[in-house]
């Protein structure tokens, strides 16, 4: 690990007026930014740490839930008003990591963790998205865990939060500060496909902190559920994750949310399986057609095809423990 | 003393309570010093540099950078170090350990191309990155399955009776099987400190599993006194083989400490304890078994594959489980070994065993329902009543009660012959059993037992306890023999000034070491019934006795080891291991819903740490089923996956109940104590019941390990 500064930011405009420098970096919970520097494959010459700034408040607004960037994860996961309203959140929350890691990540940090690609970690491996041009190791590597939606020949790594595919299904806002002050963009174009430009995970300029994000109230608090298929039972990445949220009235679904994590480069909203949800009657039979749609478009590599089968069947038994029907 | 107490053993089961962990208060409020927890004035510290290509050799070596960087005191490389006296041989091109530092060519991705010794570890470690090298690279080979055809036979294939005989049986199962690479990753790094003490005298705080074999090996290789080298090693956090040898990182930490003339501390990073300190081979197997059609066994063939270094031929014996488990008439096994650019394997857990059984123990379960016949009562069909091998009766076996045993506890009778029959809550349920054995030994072992003024016992040998109890157990031997509670016994181990013992491997320590406190408790207190002329044995006041003759202490030293015996007897530990798992229809995901293990391994000496060492046994062997497998990337010849996030060992949700239970008969033979080995066992078997519980789940039989989702759906 290269030798850096440590400086404790005292206010947010600090924050934003020391990341305005190259080589600066934010840090808050580190549980992934300090992996990437003890593997060389981050080095900055300065950590600004903002775990101090006043950013880590849980309030409910006039039409839903902040939530502050610096909330901790288990925090978050435990919250009264997120059980009782956005239990999907809590639901992914809990899905994700370890108690011990979860007690040290931010809902900001989550957000801006890296893609846990074998080949970005490994240094002497060939990574577009650590060394732009360099080719991408995976694509004709050991790609068991990789993306099947809105890859691109320049890199098929998975965004690996599951808190993040919550949000996405939730339509929650992330507010961003910055010089020019605050921006609001919905989650889910918070994080970005890779395109030509792997090494870029996100919209986030490199001038601008996320400050919180803002969940609206919805319907579909009694009837979600978050489903993470993995290796072991906890303390792994998704294979592939469904969260799932339905609005039924009287049997009838009257609004659908779903994402998937552990399928492409940021929590992958399944717009089009939600559209045909709507109106439909609660059955097995109709999850399954919404779960061929959010197919659509899918694409395997040597390692990963099997997620063709398993992605479909987990949408399906997601919505199925959503809906009640399991 | 050093005689052979011919089969006096204490006529009792043990009464199944037993004594808690003597060092359970000290491993749990961290007093428990580990060998890089010792503090030595003057310490400096090393990190190890690995190499980046597969084959070839360093063609340049840039220490400049690191040499400059703040606190570094050394940088050793092969063209800097010194002469590992031991490295020099008459036949330099003969196969062996690795020599660090020795010369330019490199076997395998990882290799240690330098040592950098700074300071503090943190100088040393971003020191360590400064490193840089070219090579010239050599095409590699690391791909067992696409060299199999290159393997060649280290030892002579086996055959009794007809070879290949299952071919012409009436019912046969012919399969083939894989098990990958699986790595110990105990807990805790391995780590060294080296110190010289003079020129020609050396302390080694040090990670192993055998304190002789240690200041033997260190001895040899520096050329000094075995008496000169010091190996103190009182605690270890799990080990599983992995510290069986002495590493070339533990030559390097020496010499290091030699260069820099003071003393090293080295510590291995989780990714270099995938490249350094051996693992379980990755292991093509092929089974063929034939059988009549009321289920005898007609003929065994048992072939296997496994991978070992280009610098070293590490064997283990995959297929012997083949001759040894079942009484079937033709048997015939054949080895090989294919020689790849990694590093070399070593025993992990039930070595060769547990390989093996996978294999033999899903085929055993594949002919059952061929057959349509309970794998209990296929296996009971083909029980052996003495040891198919040497044809030596057994010392002892119980391996068909450990069978009702745990039929019984898992709720055998509510398993339906017909996979993919049974739905709770929306998961398919199955059971599964699978069986293992293992070489039950007695080596020689020297304790010294001293009875203080004060009524406290003190015991001592030069053996480790790498985990499973071992001082528990001594004490538990000498607490019943001496009739004196176990808190007024000390024992004293992990220090190679103290009288000798063998290395903690092969389930051998509780025989060996618990044999000779057994001998040395009894010597003593026939010593002191001769000091008070009583003839009868019996509770004795020790302090009274000591007190009347004005001694401060009595003491004895005795070396104890198995007579005749050994030879007159085939003997064994056996395991049988039960699973009832939950496995998803859609998803693929296998929970291990119940797990029962049982061991017929003699007397139980201590009951907690034996019912822990079994529930640690099984976890393991959950692992090597489910989940662990270090995979490599044979285009660079790199593992992806050499860290705890993506090296997936099992965790409490993946298997959430573990029964572990004995059928606790004393072996009369083996030993005066009755017990016999219980660390390999408790994996060996555990993969198959799980393979085959999941068929039993599903009707998918997954003949390659892991069995992870993405195989089932």
């Amino acid at each position: 690990m290269k030798q850096f500064q440590y400086l404790r930011a005292a206010t947010q405009q600090s924050t934003l007026d020391a990341i305005s420098k190259p080589g600066t970096k934010i840090i808050a919970g580190g549980t992934n930014l300090i992996d990437l520097m003890k593997r060389g494959v981050t080095a900055p010459d300065k950590l600004v740490d903002i775990t101090h700034l006043p950013l880590k408040n849980i309030t409910p607004t006039k039409s839903g839930l902040h939530i502050g960037a610096l909330a901790l994860n288990s925090t978050v996961s435990e919250n009264g008003i997120v059980v009782q309203k956005f239990p999907l959140l809590s639901m992914a929350l809990k899905a994700g990591a370890s108690p011990q890691l979860r007690n040290m990540a931010t809902v900001g940090g989550n957000m801006m963790q890296r893609t846990r690609c074998s080949y970005f970690y490994d240094t002497t491996m060939p990574c577009n998205k650590r060394e732009p041009g360099t080719g991408c190791g995976a694509m004709g590597g050991l790609n068991r865990m990789h993306a099947i939606f809105g890859t691109r020949d320049k890199c098929i790594a998975v965004h690996p939060s599951d808190m993040c595919v919550g949000l996405a299904a939730l339509d929650a806002t992330v507010i961003i500060a910055g010089k020019k002050g605050e921006r609001r963009i919905p989650f889910t174009e918070f994080h970005r496909l890779p395109g030509e430009h792997p090494d870029v995970d996100n919209t986030l300029a490199k001038d601008e902190m996320i400050i919180g994000v803002d969940i609206p109230d919805n319907n579909f608090a009694k009837n979600s559920y978050y489903l993470k298929v993995r290796d072991r039972q906890s303390y792994a990445f998704a294979l592939v994750s469904v969260a799932a949220g339905l609005d039924i009235s009287n049997g009838t679904i009257r609004q659908a949310r779903l994402a998937m994590g552990g399928v492409a480069h940021k929590p992958w909203r399944l717009f089009e399986a939600e559209k045909f949800l709507v109106g439909k009657a609660v059955s097995e039979d109709s999850f399954k057609q919404a779960a061929q749609i959010a197919m659509q478009g899918a694409k395997a590599y040597e390692y990963n095809a099997f997620k063709l089968k398993l992605a479909p069947a987990t949408i399906t038994e997601a919505l199925k423990h959503a809906s009640g029907l399991v | 003393m050093n005689k052979h107490m011919e089969n006096k053993i204490l006529n009792k089961t043990s009464t199944l309570e037993g004594i808690s962990r003597v060092d359970g208060r000290l491993k749990v409020t961290g007093k428990a010093k580990y060998s890089a927890e010792y503090s030595v004035k003057g310490i400096t510290y090393g990190v190890l540099v690995p190499g980046t290509i597969t084959k070839g050799s360093i063609k340049t070596l840039d220490i400049k950078k690191a040499e400059g960087a703040p606190g570094v005191l050394s940088v050793i490389t092969y063209l800097n170090a010194p002469k590992v006296p031991g490295y020099q041989t008459d036949k330099p091109q003969a196969k062996g350990m690795l020599k660090i530092f020795y010369d330019e060519q490199i076997y395998f991705n990882g290799q240690p191309i330098a040592l950098v010794i700074a300071d503090s570890f943190e100088r040393a470690l971003f020191a360590a990155s400064l490193v840089t090298a070219t090579y010239n690279v050599e095409p590699h080979q690391t791909d067992l399955i696409k060299n199999r055809s290159n393997g060649f036979t280290p030892r002579k294939d086996y055959s009794r009776g007809e070879d290949d005989a299952y071919k012409n049986a009436p019912v046969k199962v012919e399969q083939e099987y894989f098990i990958p690479t699986e790595v110990h990753n105990p807990m805790e790094l391995h780590a060294i400190i080296a110190r010289w003490d003079a020129d020609d005298k050396l302390t080694v705080f040090d990670k192993t599993q055998g304190i002789k074999a240690t200041q033997k090996n260190i001895a040899q290789a520096f050329k000094l006194p075995p008496d000169n080298v010091q190996v103190t090693s009182p605690f270890v956090g799990g080990a599983f083989g992995a510290a069986l040898r002495t590493w070339p990182h533990e030559i390097a930490a020496v010499l290091a400490a030699k260069v820099v003339k003071r003393p090293v501390k080295l510590v291995l990073s989780r990714a270099d304890m995938f490249t350094s300190v051996g693992y379980r081979p990755l292991t093509w197997q092929k089974i063929g078994l034939g059988a009549t059609a009321d289920g005898k066994f007609v003929g065994i063939t048992h072939e296997a594959a496994g991978q070992t270094s280009v610098y070293e031929d590490f064997t283990e014996n995959s297929v012997n489980i083949s001759q040894l488990m079942y009484a079937s008439p033709n048997v015939t096994t054949r080895y090989k070994l294919v020689s790849l650019n990694v590093n070399t394997p070593t025993p992990m857990r039930g070595p060769g065993e547990a390989t093996g059984a996978f294999a033999l123990e899903s085929a055993i379960d594949e002919l059952s329902y061929a057959l349509n016949m309970d794998p209990i009562e296929l296996r009971l069909k083909n029980y052996a009543d003495t040891d198919p091998l040497s044809g030596k009766p057994y010392s002892s076996k119980f391996l068909n009660d450990a069978y009702k045993l745990g039929a019984d506890r898992i709720g055998w009778s509510n398993r339906n012959q017909k996979p993919g029959s049974v739905i709770e809550k929306g998961w398919l349920v199955g059971y599964g059993m699978g069986a293992g054995m293992f070489g039950a030994y007695r080596g020689s072992a020297t304790v010294l037992a001293r009875m203080m003024a004060d009524g406290t016992l003190l015991l001592q040998t030069a053996v480790t306890d790498i985990g499973p109890g071992t001082g528990t157990a001594m004490v538990s031997i000498a607490s019943d023999i001496m009739e004196i509670p176990a808190g007024k016994i000390k024992f004293d181990l992990g220090d190679s000034s103290l009288p000798p013992s063998p290395t903690q491997g092969g389930s051998s320590i509780t025989s060996t070491v618990g044999s000779a406190v057994n001998d040395a408790c009894k010597e003593l207190q026939a010593k002191f019934q001769e000091l008070n002329g009583t003839t009868e044995s019996g509770k004795m006041d020790y302090v009274q006795i000591l007190k009347k003759h004005n001694l401060q202490q009595l003491e004895v030293t005795t070396t104890s080891h198995g007579g005749p015996e050994q030879n007159k007897y085939a003997m064994y530990s056996w395991s049988v291991h039960f699973m009832k798992v939950l496995v998803h229809p859609a998803t693929g995901v296998v929970k291990v819903d119940k797990a029962v293990s049982v061991a017929d391994c003699g007397t139980i000496i201590s009951n907690k740490t034996a019912s822990s060492q079994i529930k640690g046994g099984t976890i393991m062997g959950t692992g090597m089923a489910l989940m662990e497998e270090a995979v490599i990337d044979h285009r660079y010849g790199r593992l992806i996956n050499n860290n705890f996030a993506d090296y997936h060992v099992p965790v409490q949700a993946d298997i959430p109940q573990v029964e572990a239970l004995f059928v606790n008969k004393p072996d009369p033979y083996i030993n005066p104590i009755g017990a016999k080995g219980m660390g390999e066992i408790a994996t060996i078997g555990v993969a198959a019941a799980i393979a085959n519980a999941v068929y039993n789940a599903t009707g998918k039989r997954v003949r390659d390990l892991p069995i992870t989702p993405d195989k089932l759906i």
